[in-house]
This record gives structure tokens, sequence and C-alpha cells, in this order.
């Protein structure tokens, strides 16, 4: 029985109409894949099978690149930048038309709740595709010479955490800048890419600038070590990532890599704690914990611990977990079977090193993959739940006693991608920040996203940055 | 060469590594012999080993948060005193260069003067990199959100081999103004030039440990920097091909940032090896 009480507030599915079967996006069509091959997606807060997708293999990945490559040589690279920005302002808008669609089939796909897909992911996709439109005929001011140059045929290869978000940071800058795009989606969150191959449709984008080929691992390879692919971006996880890396070793591809972190998240003594209460929880229970850049290390200075302990059990005591479409859903199902193992795993670890499991009282559905929001005390440095990352709902709180302490222990990590700090004090907040050796810093918040704002780590986290000016340069060559 | 009585016997210097602010030998005891244009003996510089590298790694890791931390108006002094100390010996690195190189004293002259004017040219970088490379972004949101490029942390530098000198200060310099340490693995075939040059930096108020250099094979310490778990990033452009292909392998253990340049005068250089760091803080009351 959880405090309060809700009415269910269920979001109505009937705005979708999901397909028995999905073929993959080439040259501005759907196709059947020479493979012959279909697998199934499910709904994980129900188990239920929602639609089979088509696996590409390499004959179709070959497909989708020369498809990409007669378009970018054909039309995108001969159109003038003012008309290819044009295009992106109309998917932005097809994109915002659609929004509610879009948002109900990446919980259905995704397991994410409802609130989060309208309220966060779809908005920020038609803000970056509205963003990146603007760049098209502007990139003489990118900081990369007056006549900068696409790569050509980019390919892009997204996780299922946020499936179109993640897409719309691939896809919108590729083609700003004048790049052609071979897409693939995480295989257990393909339908709104597939959506997305429709927009493209709707907004008239020239046949073969967007191809979609979905799979798994295999494609994904077949993508990175295809000859005509110039560049590849990839947002997955830090053991692929170095595979990629290791792939494209003595070629001439270039890559972006967007990789696992294991974020600090500082409080200090002077911080405001309920505020701060409230970013640890967003930081780590936003969208299940499935984000790279999770406040998944809590550093909480010694003498405020019980204090903050205390308030974070209150507040996730408030949590609710359930049915993603209710709109009243705070965290929804964990993305699959597999992801729900690794989870269970590292958090028996947890409890097999010595640490203290701790969760709300919490009613877990019986269908689907669930898992209860959780924190564990007591948690070492040298412990695998402060080191690895976990990808869910899981929270491991360490304790420091002077900055220069919680600078060591926020640092002593392979990943850099984002660190948090809390406190009232200005200069702690700026001297804290720049101490961190992390790509983004949320000082008095955490999980903030925007299109004008650069994303990306330091370290085993990953090479480059995606958004604002800074994220252009990858898909740009420098001119003089 | 036999010598009169009267002939005064040249005091000739021991070349040796320069690796957190001292100048030891290898701990390897090995040498190995250089020889100038003519093919007559010139010197002994170390060779140094997996050992050496280790501890230069650990010397430049060491020093990497005082550096850093170090204003850019410092770090831009510093680099401007480097070619003060330079100017100072142009007559030493003409000769070693003509020596080494097969040039004339008029071409070794040039680089010298070159090598001064580039440093020149990077100290007064410090202070701008931020402000070129930098930026504040507009969020939509009651947030403050700023940009602001950062050292990457410590970097191997495999400097194009010929002309020594000038590749050498270029690549150097493009990657400690930022606030980055490094370790230098000198040109195989020209290295005297380098440990000259280490004699100028001991002198140029360069914390310890900012900058080590190595002499020895590449061929040997290449793999092993490549797969070095702290070393960030690696200035490439030095490697063959074959050598680059076989780091980019190993690097990709810690995912180094491998970067190969041609120009040495390149504010872009500077930049890529820098990370961009972003703050977010909201704004309200």
């Amino acid at each position: 029985m959880s405090l309060f009480e809700y009415a269910p507030a269920l979001e109505s599915t009937a705005i979708v109409n999901i397909a028995d079967k999905y073929n993959l996006f080439i040259n501005g069509k759907f196709v059947a894949p020479k493979s012959r091959k279909y697998f199934p997606t499910i709904n994980p807060a129900t188990g239920k099978q929602l639609s089979m997708i088509a696996e590409a293999g390499a004959a179709d990945v070959d497909l989708a690149v020369t498809a990409a490559r007669n378009a970018y040589v054909k039309v995108w690279s001969k159109m003038p930048a003012a008309e290819r920005g044009k295009y992106l302002f109309r998917i932005a808008r097809i994109l915002q038309e659609r929004a509610r669609e879009f948002a109900v089939l990446e919980t259905l796909d995704n397991g994410k709740p409802i609130r989060e897909s309208r309220d966060t992911d779809i908005p920020l996709v038609a803000a970056h595709f509205f963003y990146h439109a603007g760049w098209a005929d502007k990139l003489d001011h990118a900081g990369l010479g007056s006549t900068p140059k696409p790569h050509g045929v980019v390919g892009q290869i997204i996780p299922w955490n946020f499936p179109m978000l993640m897409l719309a940071w691939k896809v919108a800058p590729a083609l700003a800048t004048g790049n052609t795009v071979v897409l693939k989606p995480a295989e257990t969150t393909s339908l709104t890419a597939l959506l997305f191959a429709e927009v493209c449709q709707q907004a008239g984008l020239p046949d073969g600038v967007v191809n979609i080929v979905t799979g798994a691992g295999a494609t994904g390879a077949a993508i990175v070590n295809h000859p005509g692919i110039d560049k590849v971006a990839f947002t997955g996880s830090t053991d692929v990532g170095k595979l990629i890396a290791t792939s494209i070793a003595g070629t001439k591809k270039s890559a972006t890599l967007e990789l696992g972190g294991k974020a600090a998240n500082i409080v200090f003594d002077d911080a405001a704690i309920d505020e701060a209460v409230e970013g640890i929880v967003n930081g780590i229970f936003f969208n299940q914990g499935h984000v790279c850049c999770a406040g998944s290390r809590l550093l909480v200075q010694e003498n405020i611990h019980d204090e903050v302990l205390e308030k974070l059990k209150v507040r996730m005591s408030h949590l609710r977990l359930g049915n993603p479409l209710d709109k009243n859903t705070d965290i929804g199902a964990i993305n699959s079977e597999a992801q729900l193992a690794k989870i269970k795993e590292l958090s028996a670890a947890g409890d097999a090193e010595g640490a203290e499991r701790w969760s709300p009282p919490c009613e877990v559905p019986t269908d689907g993959f669930w898992f209860a929001p959780t924190i564990f005390t007591g948690v070492s440095q040298t412990h695998r739940i402060a080191r690895e990352e976990i990808f869910g709902p899981v929270l491991s709180i360490l304790t420091f006693r002077t900055p220069q302490e919680a600078i060591e222990k926020a640092n002593n990590t392979p990943y850099g991608l984002s660190a948090g700090v809390w406190s009232e004090k200005g200069s702690k907040i700026l001297w804290t920040a720049s101490k961190l050796r992390a790509g983004v810093v949320w000082a008095n918040t955490f999980n903030k996203f925007d299109p004008a704002s650069p994303f990306g780590g330091y370290k085993e986290s990953g090479w480059g940055r995606e958004g604002g000016r800074h994220g252009l340069s990858a898909y740009l060559k420098a001119s003089n | 060469m036999a010598n009169t009585p009267t002939e005064r016997i040249d005091v000739l210097k021991t070349y040796k590594l320069f690796i957190g602010g001292a100048f030891p030998r290898s701990e390897s005891g090995r040498v190995y012999a250089v020889k100038d244009a003519k093919g007559n003996h010139l010197a002994n510089p170390s060779l140094a080993s997996r050992k050496d590298l280790r501890d230069a790694v650990v010397a430049a890791r060491a020093a990497f948060n005082g550096w850093s931390g170090a204003t850019a108006y410092n770090r831009g002094q510093i680099l401007y005193r480097m070619a003060e100390m330079l100017e100072g010996r142009r007559e030493q690195l003409i000769s070693e260069i003509c020596a080494l190189e097969g040039v004339t004293a008029r071409q070794a002259a040039v680089q010298v003067q070159e090598s001064i004017d580039l440093l020149v040219w990077y100290a007064g970088w410090s202070d701008k990199i931020s402000t070129f490379a930098g930026s504040t972004n507009p969020v939509s949101g009651p947030y403050y959100n700023f940009s602001t490029p950062e050292p990457m942390g410590v970097v191997a530098v495999f400097a194009a081999a010929k002309p020594s000198l000038l590749n050498l200060v270029g690549a150097l310099a493009s990657v400690i103004v930022s606030g980055n340490t490094a370790i230098v693995i000198a040109s195989e075939k020209y290295p005297l030039p380098a440990i000259t040059f280490a004699e100028i930096l001991a002198t140029s108020d360069l914390p310890a440990g900012v900058v080590n250099i190595l002499t020895g094979s590449s061929t040997e310490l290449a793999p092993w920097v490549a797969s070095h778990m702290d070393i960030d990033a690696i200035d490439a452009s030095g490697l063959t091909a074959k050598q680059l292909k076989e780091a980019q392998i190993a690097g990709a253990q810690n995912l180094k940032r491998i970067r190969v340049h041609s120009s040495i005068k390149s504010a872009p250089r500077i930049l890529s090896f820098t990370e961009t760091k972003t703050v977010w803080h909201p704004i309200g009351i």
C-alpha cells in the first residue's frame, strides 16, 4: 500500500498503430530484409510482443550504405545549405505535431513513464531538430574555418535508454552538416525510429538521406566495418565503444563515442538539503536509472549523512512504480530481461561485498521486468557497485569529510561523463566544478539536457561532444 | 684525433633523460650511439626502458594538478620564459642540429629562430584558448550554462623527426599550453636537441614533471605508451602508419585520444588535446 492512493490515469494507446511486422527503411522506402529474418520486440512492462522487426544482414547494410552514398553525392551535398536546413525545420514541426504519438509509442516499446517520454524525451527531440536546422546555413561560424566539409556517409548506432532522443542527437547534427545517415536503433527499441522514417517521408526528405537498418550487434558491426562508412557515431556501453575504436584503427574513419559513466553526485553540508534530495532522486531514478550520466555514486559529507539518508528514504517512499502509461508513474519498467539480470547481479554483489541494501515498500508488477528503487549504504570505493555502471535504479552512497576528499573520490573512476555538486556557496560550486574530471557538471541540479549544451565525456566515457557548437565538429572536417 | 699538448680538450656533455625535473640515466643502464650526418660518433644518450616510461608517467600525473590549476597567465609566462632560455642556447642547438641533420649553419640557425618564435606564439595562446573555444549556451530554461576547454591530462608526444627542434617545440608547446603534462619520446635519430631543450626547460620555471623527455627507441617504447592506462592522449605525428595503427588498437583499452598533426603552428592542434567541460547552474532568487 503506497502512502497516497491515486486513481489510475492511463494515457490512451489509441493514438498509435503498431503493425504486425516492420521492414527496413532504405532509400526512402520500407523494404523486406534480404536476410529474411525478423525478431520480436516486446513491451517490457507486460512482457507481451508488440511487433516483429526486420534483422538487417550485411547485404542489407550494404544497400543502405549505397543508398546513403548516392543521396550524398547526387542530392544532399549539392543542395544549398539553407534548403537542407528547411528539411530539418519541417522534421522538427512534424515531430511536434505527432509528439503524443511518439511519446506513447516510446513508452510502450521502452517501458519509461509517459510523464518522461511526453515531457522530456519527445520535446527535446523536436528541439534538437529545430536547433540544428538553424545551423545548416551557418557552418562558417562553427569555429571550423570558412568552408568546413561534411564527412559523407555516417554510420550511427544508438542505445535503448532514450531511443528517439538518441536518434535526434545523432541524425539532426549529421543532416545539418550535410552528411547522409545509416542508423541502427537498439534491437529492443526500434519502433520509434521506424516511425521517424515515416516522418522523413512526410517531410519529403530526399530518398537515401536517412536509412534505418534494424538489428542487433551483428548489424552494428556490419555498419562499423563497411568500407563505405566515413564516420561512426555510437552511444552505448564502454565495452562496445572500445571494440569500435579497435575496429576502425588504421582506417580513415573517425568516431564519436558516448559511453558509460559512474557519476559522482557530491552533496556538501552547506547544500539546500531538500533540493539536494530531489536532485539525488532525479539523478538516479530518472528513466529507471537507464542513464549513462546518472548520479549513481552519492558522495555526501559525513556530518549530514544521516539527515540526507533519512530524507532520501522518505522521498523514495513516495515514488510510484508501475504502469508506464499511467501519468502518475515515476518509475517504469526495466527495458529488458537481460538488463534486469545485470541489475540484479550487481546488486547481489553489493550485498555480498557488505554494503547495506534498502528499498521502500513497493509493489512490483508480476508481468514484465521491474526493479524497485534501491540504495546501498556503507559502500566503499572498492565495491563493484561503486565502480561499475549498473544502469538501473540503484544508488551507492559513500561519505567524505573534506572537499579535497570529495574530489579525489569523485575522480577515482575510469569514467568521466558527468558529475553533480550541491552547495549554496558559489565559490565552492565553481571550485568543485573546475576540479571534477567530467564533461558535464550539474551544479544544484541534475540530468538536464538541451540541444545548445555540449554533452560528452572525459576518459573512458568516450570521444567528442554532442550538442551545441562543439557538437558540430564531430560531423565536419575543418577548413582553413 | 691527435691533440697537441697545448690544445684544450672539450668537456663533452653526458646526454641523460629528463624525468620529474631531474636528469637521470636510464634505470636499465642502457645507452645507444648517435652519429652525425657523416657517420662520426657524437654521443651515447640513454636508451630509455619501459620502467623509465612508467616513472615519467608518474611524474607527469603528479604535476598535472599544479600545472592545469596554474593561471593561464602564469603558463603563458613560463612558455615565454622557455623562449628566452632557448634564445640563450642558440649556438649549442645550432651546432647539434648541424651535426645531426647535416644542414648548413644558416639552415640550423633559421630552425632555432623559428622554434623560439613558435614558443612565443604558443605562449600568447594560454589565456585566449577559453575565449575562442568556450561558450555560454542559451539553454531553454532558467539555467546558466557554459562550456570551457580543459586539458586532457597526461599526453605522450612522438614529434615528427625533422626538423627535429622545431617539431619538438611545436608539438610540446601545443600540448602543455592548455595545462596538459607531457612525456616526449625524442626522435631516435636526432635526440640531442631534445635533451638540450630539457636543460632549457629546467631553467624556465617550468614545474618539475610537466615535461619529461625520454630518448631511445620509439619502436620499443610506442607499444608501452599506447597500452599505459594512465596516459590520456598521444600526439602520434611522428609514428609510422603501422605504429599508428598498433597504437590505436592498444590505446583503445582506455580510449586514448590519438592525434596526428601536420601543422606545427595551429590553434586546432592545441584544442585537439583539450576536453570540453559544460557546467549548469540554476538561475533564480
